[in-house]
């Protein structure tokens, strides 16, 4: 049973590496188009016989971004050792490497289940540059006085490649149980087809590991209003009873929203959450005298500034 | 009054056509109310002579409906027409009566380079309070403009027009002249609006692929092509309909000033030759420009003059200019409709026998996607060869909506290959150029969202929004300057720069480098260089080089028409050569403001 248990959490961690391996290199360098290309003077081959064309399908869009420079790729550096002009009056003028910060409440939102009523939020805020940005992360629902499962991260988010940030830092978890301290590592971006995706490893005291990964859709029905649908996976690599927490896959969410963008920055929705809680974890919740899979009707703002 | 420009409720129709009464006008009292009582002369105030003092300070104004304050010169948005002769030496005290550094550039004026007016590179700028004198000669005629370089005071209103007689009599014979100047006028603040693009990119674009758009082609195309028509695009995370980072949704495009309510009227006679001196000095905006019921004569470019050539249309990018003649002969009302080019509103004014009259106003056209040439360039146009039997891809057409079926159908069939591909330029593809493309090495970080390897290098492509129109519609290939290329050298060396962003990030630069991490580009004293533009991007960049000419080069590498700023379409190699006549630091930037701020910038050095 633990050896079970065990071997699913190795497989989530080493499904989760697969995934961040893969997001990174999100937009690997063609190294089959990269060696195609003929160098800028050869001369050029010789015509390829004309049938071939109408097979040659679907255009390799993997070489037009992100990957790696060939090491023939032009130095874009044409100062000949001039330097720039040393007149004042920049700051003033223009500013390309300014700092933007912005808060965004994704999820805030009444809760309504058929044992509770809560408030949930979801929110995310980052302050910083186009390279390098902190980033804050809250996710947590409280019900009546009772402060339920929380997240909180600090992260130091770096621009690696032209849709994904990297992600480095701390986080800690409230609510039920124990408090929990991790560090984090991992990846936040936009995949091919427009998911917003987050795929975070952490690793905390006493040999504690888990796994979170979310993926997020805007679905534009009309150009304001939009149903999102939301998927979120968490798995642990170790039992926490004292926090309901099974060793493996614990808990599968899925959100569908629909939002009316009155403004970009304030859009009242609506929606529906399930929370199914398996393995271990469920174990947990049964023995507590809890259900394992639970739904809920939620209504609030997704607002930013 | 006829709208038929925008299907609108109420208060967005005001919003965006603006208040009857509105602009400087309606809080400007007597001085303005006499302008518009006899705007058959130009609205605008005029300058003229050797001397000029000019001030730059707040200015109440009431677009829309909300009074908001600009930056304006001498009290008019915008600023006061300057009337120069070629050949006099031009003296022009610039006082500062902001609360921040002001400037002011004249754009596309040979000058010296403490004279140029863009601070941090040719001097210091104006500080709150300052005067600063501007003194230089004249060596060149035409239409042009001046502008503030500093921060976003181009958008909130610092730009006037600028022109410049010739010494002898003009070339160019019309009976009366108007001047046609076009800009977005925003109620917001820019460092808001810039804020916003950082913190979400498609803030305004309220033109966004939906679902309901997409069950209206499956009906019309059916499944397979509705999605084929989606999938690269969603595939590459861009946005087809990303035309314009600021829309209408917070524009209002004004023709001198005047709201297209407001109606400005420019007068004429049946029968006489009006030459129309068209400037574009939006922020953000490029125009589609038409007179419904009068041929356009394209007689000059940037203040250059250009073989002579009719149109119903032409688009004219930001900071560029052109000179029109129209010979309207009936005694009739002519609307002068100028269109944006992501079709979220439009600026309108009208020619008239007399004052009061108006004609109708057409429908903006309808949202263009972008289309496969604007994402692949030549790769496409390529493919497309090969499909229809090898002919020759410089018709625009090819370049329509209709054939994104066709080409994705195409590509939906193995994989490209890329040494096929450069063989095929021998391979009976007619006259299509495929030159070499150099990625810089700065190109494969997260500042640069798309590469292009196959440009598309023909200049008779008019654009997305205006291929297959119906309109015969100018195109570069249609530009050529009178007498040729000034200089007489061969270019002695090439600079390639591609021009670089990344959307979802709000990023722009020049190869993949932001100017505040990039090296100056050196210019050797003397030298004529050729400089080659590839449009890494699925935007349209008027990039303008300071202090001296770009002489745009043809496909075959003919000299073809000489600007001051040159409009780079999505995915296309542009080459222009440069004579390094003028030492010193010198700005070469994308016009677009907000690319411009996010670092689509560098510095040109001469020594």
């Amino acid at each position: 049973m633990k050896t079970q248990r065990h071997i699913r959490a190795i497989g989530a961690l080493a499904g989760y590496w697969i995934l961040v391996m893969a997001c990174a290199a999100a937009d690997p360098p063609d190294a089959q188009s990269v060696a195609q290309q003929p160098p800028a003077d050869a001369p050029p081959s010789s015509a390829q016989p004309e049938e071939s064309m109408p097979n040659m399908g679907t255009m390799d869009m993997s070489s037009m971004q992100g990957g790696r420079a060939p090491d023939n790729a032009r130095d874009p550096d044409y100062s000949d050792g001039q330097s720039m002009s040393t007149m004042p009056g920049m700051a003033d003028s223009m500013n390309d490497d300014a700092r933007f910060g912005k808060v965004l409440f994704d999820q805030f939102e009444y809760v309504h289940s058929a044992d509770s009523n809560g408030v949930a939020v979801d929110a995310q805020a980052y302050y910083g540059g186009d390279t390098n940005k902190l980033w804050l992360k809250l996710d947590g629902e409280r019900t009546g006085r009772h402060l339920g499962d929380t997240r909180t991260e600090a992260l130091w988010a770096h621009a690696a490649n032209v849709f994904w940030d990297t992600q480095l830092g701390v986080r800690h978890d409230f609510g039920d149980g124990p408090g929990r301290s991790w560090a984090a590592l991992g990846v936040q971006g936009l995949s091919p087809y427009w998911l917003d995706v987050e795929a975070t490893a952490y690793v905390g005291q006493s040999g504690r590991t888990a796994l979170r990964l979310e993926a997020e859709y805007d679905l534009l029905l009309t150009q304001k209003l939009i149903f999102t649908p939301d998927l979120e996976l968490n798995a642990y690599g170790k039992r926490d009873p004292q926090r309901q927490i099974g060793a493996g896959l614990s808990n599968v969410e899925l959100g569908l929203r629909l939002r009316y963008e009155i403004t970009r920055q304030f859009a009242p929705y609506i929606g529906i959450d399930w929370n199914r809680r398996v393995g271990g974890t469920a174990d947990l919740a049964r023995a507590a005298g809890e259900s394992a899979f639970d739904h809920q009707v939620v209504a609030g703002v997704r607002f930013w500034f | 009054m006829i709208f038929r420009g925008l299907p609108l409720d109420t208060g967005r129709r005001r919003f965006v056509q603006g208040l009857a009464l509105g602009g400087a006008a309606a809080v400007l009292g007597l001085r303005s109310r006499r302008a518009f009582a006899a705007p058959s002369t130009n609205a605008m105030p005029e300058l003229s002579g050797t001397e000029f003092n000019l001030e730059i300070r707040e200015l109440p104004v009431n677009f829309t409906g909300t009074p908001r304050l600009a930056t304006a010169i001498n009290g008019s948005l915008p600023g006061p027409i300057l009337r120069w002769r070629e050949g006099s030496e031009v003296t022009l005290r610039v006082t500062n009566r902001l609360g921040v550094q002001s400037s002011i550039h004249w754009h596309g004026i040979l000058v010296p380079a403490d004279m140029d007016g863009v601070p941090s590179s040719s001097f210091p700028g104006i500080a709150p309070g300052e005067t600063f004198v501007y003194r230089f000669p004249v060596k060149q005629s035409g239409t042009y403009w001046y502008h503030s370089h500093s921060k976003f005071q181009e958008q909130t209103g610092v730009f006037a027009p600028l022109i410049i007689d010739p010494a002898g009599p003009d070339p160019i014979r019309a009976d009366r002249e108007h001047v046609v100047m076009l800009n977005d006028w925003t109620d917001k603040d820019p460092d808001v609006i810039y804020a916003n693009l950082k913190r979400q990119s498609n803030f305004y674009n309220f033109a966004q692929p939906t679902a309901a758009e997409f069950f209206r082609d499956v009906s019309t195309m059916g499944l397979q092509q509705a999605l084929a028509k989606r999938r690269m695009w969603n595939a590459m995370r861009m946005v087809p309909t990303d035309l314009s980072d600021v829309s209408g949704a917070i524009y209002t495009y004004l023709m001198n000033g005047a709201t297209p309510a407001t109606n400005w009227t420019g007068l004429f006679r049946p029968g006489e030759r009006v030459r129309l001196r068209f400037i574009n000095g939006s922020a953000s905006t490029l125009f589609d420009i038409r007179i419904p019921g009068l041929k356009l004569t394209i007689v000059a470019a940037d203040g250059q003059a250009v073989e002579p050539v009719d149109v119903d249309e032409f688009r004219i990018a930001v900071a560029e200019t052109y000179d029109v003649l129209v010979q309207p002969q009936a005694d009739r009302a002519f609307t002068i409709f100028a269109q944006a080019m992501d079709r979220t509103g439009f600026a309108r004014g009208t020619l008239a026998p007399r004052q009061g009259m108006e004609a109708d106003v057409p429908r903006v056209d309808p949202r263009p996607w972008l289309s496969m040439v604007d994402m692949m360039g030549a790769m496409h146009a390529n493919q497309m060869a090969h499909q229809h039997g090898g002919e020759t891809h410089h018709d625009p057409a090819m370049s329509g909506m209709s054939m994104q079926n066709d080409a994705m159908q195409g590509m939906q069939h193995g994989t490209m290959d890329h040494s096929g591909m450069a063989g095929m330029q021998h391979g009976g593809i007619g006259d299509m150029k495929m030159p070499a493309v150099h990625h810089a090495r700065t190109e494969y970080g997260y500042t640069t969202d798309m590469r292009v390897d196959m440009p598309r290098t023909n200049l008779d492509d008019p654009g997305v929004g205006l291929r297959n129109n119906g309109r015969r519609v100018l195109t570069y290939a249609d530009l050529h300057t009178i007498g040729g290329s000034l200089y007489r050298t061969p270019p002695q060396r090439e600079i390639e720069l591609h021009l670089t962003g990344n959307m979802e990030r709000f990023v722009w630069s020049f190869d993949g480098q932001k100017f505040s991490d990039a090296q100056p580009v050196h210019f050797r004293y003397g030298e004529r260089l050729r400089i080659v533009l590839v449009n890494d991007t699925m935007m349209t960049h008027p990039i303008h080089l300071h202090g001296m000419w770009s002489e745009v080069e043809s496909p075959d590498g003919d000299f073809q028409v000489r600007k001051h700023t040159v409009n780079v379409q999505p995915a296309q190699r542009m080459t222009y050569l440069v004579t390094a006549d003028a030492l010193g630091h010198w700005a070469y930037h994308c016009h677009l403001l907000y690319h411009m701020e996010a670092g689509m910038f560098r510095e040109v050095v001469v020594a």
